[in-house]
Formats: C-alpha cells, sequence, structure tokens
C-alpha cells in the first residue's frame, strides 16, 4: 500500500509538471518592450520552483518507499545534529533562493518600475471607480487641469471632477472610456483611483498594476504591436467587478492623432 | 302639477352629484416651461463596456441632465401641485414602471405617488443593478441579472431621489415621490397639463434635476384653466 502510495505521488508529480515543461498554457505574445524581461523572469521562477518541488515529491516517494512496512522493533533514525540543523538548512536553502529570485528580478521590476519615463513619454491619466475605467488625455495645450473631487459627476459624465468653468487647462481635456496609444512611443500612466482598490491589467502588454486610493501611482511602457487588447480590474473590488474592463487600442501615429480628434469633438 | 317632496330631494342630490363629479374634471393647469441662457452640452455615452447595450444604438445616446426641446423648451421637468391638493392617502392602483433598456432607464424621470407600486423591470442580456440614492426614503440597490422577473418597491415619504446602476456609472434616472396625483412631466415642446383640479388656491413647483425647483401660487375657480410658464436659468456648465 505504502509502494503504491509512493508512485502515487510520482505520478502527480510529474503529470503536474508535463504541462508546465511542453508549454501547454502559454502567455498571450508580449507586445511591449519590457515584456521579455517579465517572460525570463517566469520563467526563471517557474524553474527554479518547479525543480525544487519534483525533487521534494520525488525524496518524499524514495522515504515512503523506503521506509514504510517497518517492524514495530526498528529503530528511529534522526537526522544528523537533530532538527534544529534541520531547520537552519531549510532556512538557509529556501532564503537563498528566494534572494536569488529578487536580485535576478531587480532588472524586471526595478528597472521598469522604479525608473523615470523619458520626457516624451504621453502622459495619460487613468481612473478607475466601480466599475470602470476612464482616461484622460491633456489636449493641445499639452497640461491636464486640475482634480476636484466634489465635483465628479457621473450623470454629466465628468467622472474626473473637471472644473472647466473655471480651470482653462480643463477645457480641452479629452476623456474617454477606451484608452487609445500611438505604437511605439512610450506612455507614462498616471493611476488614481476613486473609490476602492483596483488594478490596470493588460496581459499582453505585461502590465498589472494596482490603484491604491490616496496614492497616484504611475507606471511607463511602450507597446510594439497594432491591436485591440483587453484591460480588466484584477483586485476584487465589489459587486460590479466581473464586468470591470475596457479596451486598449494599440494604433498607429495617424490613426491615433485621427482618434483623439475623434475623441475631442464629442466633449 | 304637484312635485314631491321627495323627488325634489333626490333631484337635487342627483344635481349636486353631477356638479360634484363635473368639479374633478373642471379646472386645470397648463403652460410650459422653457429655459433661458445657454444650456450644458450632453455628451455622448461610450458603452463599449457593455457591447450588448452598445449595440443598440445606431448613433450614441447622450447624457440627459438636460433635455431641451425647440423654442427654448425645457424637458424632463416634473411639475405637480406642491400645496393645496390634499395628500393621498391610497396610492393610485396602476404600478409605474422604469425599464433598463441598451443600459438607459426609460423614463428618464418618473414620478409617482407615496407608496405608489414602482416595478423595475430589466430589459437587457446584462445584468443591473438599480441604486436610488434616497436620503428621506431608505436607500436600497438591487441586482437584476438578465431574464430575471421584474420586481417591485414603493417609497413612503415624498423626495426626489438621484437613481444610478452599480454597474454601469453613466446610467442615471430620478425619482419624484410625490404628495398627491396631480403632476405632470413637461414633454419635447416643454408642455405640462395638471387637469381635474377643483376650485382653490394652489402652489404648483416646477423641478428639474439640473436647475432646481421653482414655485408659482395659481387660483382656480370654476372650471377654468390657468395657463403658467416657468423659466429656467441654463448654464453652459
Amino acid at each position: 500500500m505504502a509502494k503504491f502510495f509512493a508512485l502515487t505521488i510520482i505520478v502527480i508529480a510529474i503529470a503536474s509538471a508535463v504541462p508546465v515543461v511542453m508549454h501547454t498554457w502559454v502567455a498571450p505574445a508580449d507586445i511591449s518592450t519590457h515584456g521579455h524581461l517579465i517572460d525570463e523572469q517566469m520563467s526563471e521562477t517557474m524553474i527554479e520552483a518547479g525543480v525544487s518541488f519534483l525533487a521534494a515529491q520525488i525524496i518524499l516517494a524514495i522515504f515512503i518507499w523506503q521506509f514504510s512496512n517497518r517492524g514495530p522493533d526498528a529503530k528511529t533514525k534522526t537526522f544528523p545534529g537533530g532538527a534544529k540543523g534541520l531547520v537552519i538548512a531549510a532556512l538557509l536553502l529556501v532564503g537563498a533562493e528566494v534572494l536569488a529570485l529578487g536580485v535576478f528580478g531587480v532588472k524586471a521590476w526595478a528597472d521598469v518600475y522604479l525608473t523615470p519615463p523619458s520626457a516624451t513619454a504621453l502622459p495619460i491619466q487613468v481612473q478607475a471607480g466601480q466599475f470602470a475605467f476612464y482616461f484622460r488625455y491633456p489636449g493641445p495645450d499639452k497640461r491636464f487641469g486640475p482634480l476636484h473631487p466634489e465635483l465628479i459627476n457621473e450623470p454629466n459624465q465628468n467622472y474626473f471632477g473637471l472644473d472647466p468653468e473655471h480651470d482653462l487647462d480643463s477645457r480641452d481635456d479629452i476623456v474617454a472610456a477606451e484608452m487609445a496609444i500611438p505604437v511605439n512611443k512610450e506612455i507614462h500612466l498616471l493611476m488614481h483611483a476613486k473609490d476602492v482598490g483596483h488594478s490596470f491589467f493588460v496581459r499582453e502588454l505585461r502590465v498589472q498594476q494596482d490603484f491604491v486610493p490616496g496614492l497616484d501611482v504611475s507606471l511607463h511602457f511602450t507597446a510594439t504591436k497594432v491591436g485591440k487588447y483587453e484591460i480588466v480590474c484584477t483586485q476584487l473590488c465589489g459587486l460590479g467587478h466581473y464586468n470591470m474592463k475596457a479596451y486598449l487600442y494599440v494604433l498607429s501615429e495617424a490613426d491615433f492623432d485621427g482618434w483623439l480628434k475623434k475623441e475631442a469633438a464629442m466633449q | 302639477m304637484k312635485t314631491k317632496p321627495g323627488y325634489a330631494a333626490v333631484l337635487a342630490v342627483l344635481a349636486a352629484s353631477t356638479i360634484a363629479f363635473a368639479g374633478p374634471s373642471g379646472g386645470s393647469i397648463s403652460g410650459k416651461v422653457t429655459y433661458e441662457g445657454t444650456p450644458a452640452r450632453q455628451k455622448p455615452i461610450d458603452m463599449s463596456k457593455e457591447p450588448g447595450c452598445a449595440a443598440q444604438h445606431a448613433t450614441p445616446i447622450t447624457t440627459e441632465t438636460v433635455v431641451v426641446g425647440p423654442g427654448n423648451a425645457l424637458v424632463n421637468v416634473v411639475v405637480y401641485i406642491s400645496a393645496g391638493a390634499p395628500d393621498e392617502s391610497t396610492p393610485p392602483a396602476q404600478a409605474v414602471t422604469i425599464v433598463q433598456k441598451g443600459c438607459q432607464y426609460l423614463p428618464h424621470v418618473v414620478p409617482m405617488v407615496v407608496n405608489q407600486e414602482l416595478k423595475v423591470v430589466n430589459d437587457d442580456a446584462n445584468s443591473h443593478n438599480i441604486h436610488p440614492l434616497a436620503k428621506i426614503n431608505n436607500e436600497w440597490n438591487k441586482s437584476q441579472p438578465p431574464g430575471t422577473p421584474p420586481f417591485s418597491e414603493k417609497f413612503g415619504k415624498p423626495e426626489f431621489i438621484p437613481v444610478k446602476c452599480n454597474i454601469h456609472p453613466w446610467m442615471h434616472s430620478s425619482f419624484a415621490v410625490l404628495k398627491n396625483s396631480h403632476y405632470a412631466v413637461s414633454g419635447g415642446d416643454g408642455g405640462f397639463t395638471l387637469p381635474n383640479l377643483p376650485p382653490g388656491k394652489y402652489t404648483v413647483t416646477a423641478w428639474h434635476e439640473s436647475y432646481g425647483d421653482q414655485t408659482q401660487d395659481v387660483t382656480i375657480s370654476g372650471n377654468e384653466t390657468k395657463t403658467i410658464s416657468f423659466v429656467f436659468k441654463a448654464k453652459p456648465y
């Protein structure tokens, strides 16, 4: 019975590793300049965690195979150095693994998230609120008007709380329910939550960042492939969370200018 | 010819009741609601996150915070008797209905009498969550997945209640819970009529969701029709 159990562990461990090794469920093609770093990091993590997982399962199976079915008089062996040595060895091993992932992950995370965008990046503000995203472009003056949360008026589509009557900078701001960006141009995304925590996730862009109420979070990225992609909220934000999405259109420079003109005319 | 006193009494009662019946259909107040100035531009609504709704509108619908008609007509103004008519303790038996269709509330303004049945219908193939932001009445919100039967609610106190959908931020309506059924909503030409008013002194109030309210005192004698008008000041922002 114990030998059957040991074999079952081996079979389950190998069966769960097969789809990962065979790349059965692959991420959609990356469309960003930084995405390959994320993919490499994911792949390194999967290899490291996968090898550890398989090793642990195989060792477990060997021990079950070897030491089961022993008589009641069999002597119990102890780990050299006792339990203390075992715990320290495990901490060092796991600690080194996590530290290594963190060190190698710096290039995929800190170098992308913690560096300022270039001066020519196109600023776009995204506001997340239950349960929709809205996007604001600065208009021809290249300046965003200030926000007045008390003026937020959804019936009138004033989702950001703009005051065009008094703020000249707000008059040419363009607010849209979909996000369009020019291809191969760096985007500086200024993230703002209206109510609770949300998240901005575009699989193809390899961008997933939480909105935190009260914090101005920003990130920057460059999309390299024209197309239509889905932006979804991946932070459970309430009743309508399942329906909180918008579309990202990566357009050629000319198409983007046309889109911006069309949106400006609808303000 | 000798008339029996009994007959005379019956005739008198009949005559009086005829007058009494004539009373409610007698006086009326009608008129027009207009605006002066420049009203805020109504913006097209982007429903791309709910494709099933977007597909129902050949051209995008616009916001409805200020709906106007030809000749400076102001539409969706609730005109009602705010004083002078008795409160109706028994609400009308007929329910009022609000329909969610194409991610829009139809009608945009829903007047009703205190305790009158309000029927909420979801005509869309997606969920809605109707949320009247009541301050005097109890606030509630109810989810209505597609295909679920209509449900009924009522409000026990007079109040103007903004209504939103918790799933679709652009959806907006107003409930006007009134003390009596002497009300009208100004139509496409800004016109309204309050019929069936017995003689008396009335205060007529006109309420608009963006421009607030105005009142006028009107005295009705006999079967006359009084004409009044309301003019609201429109602002571009």
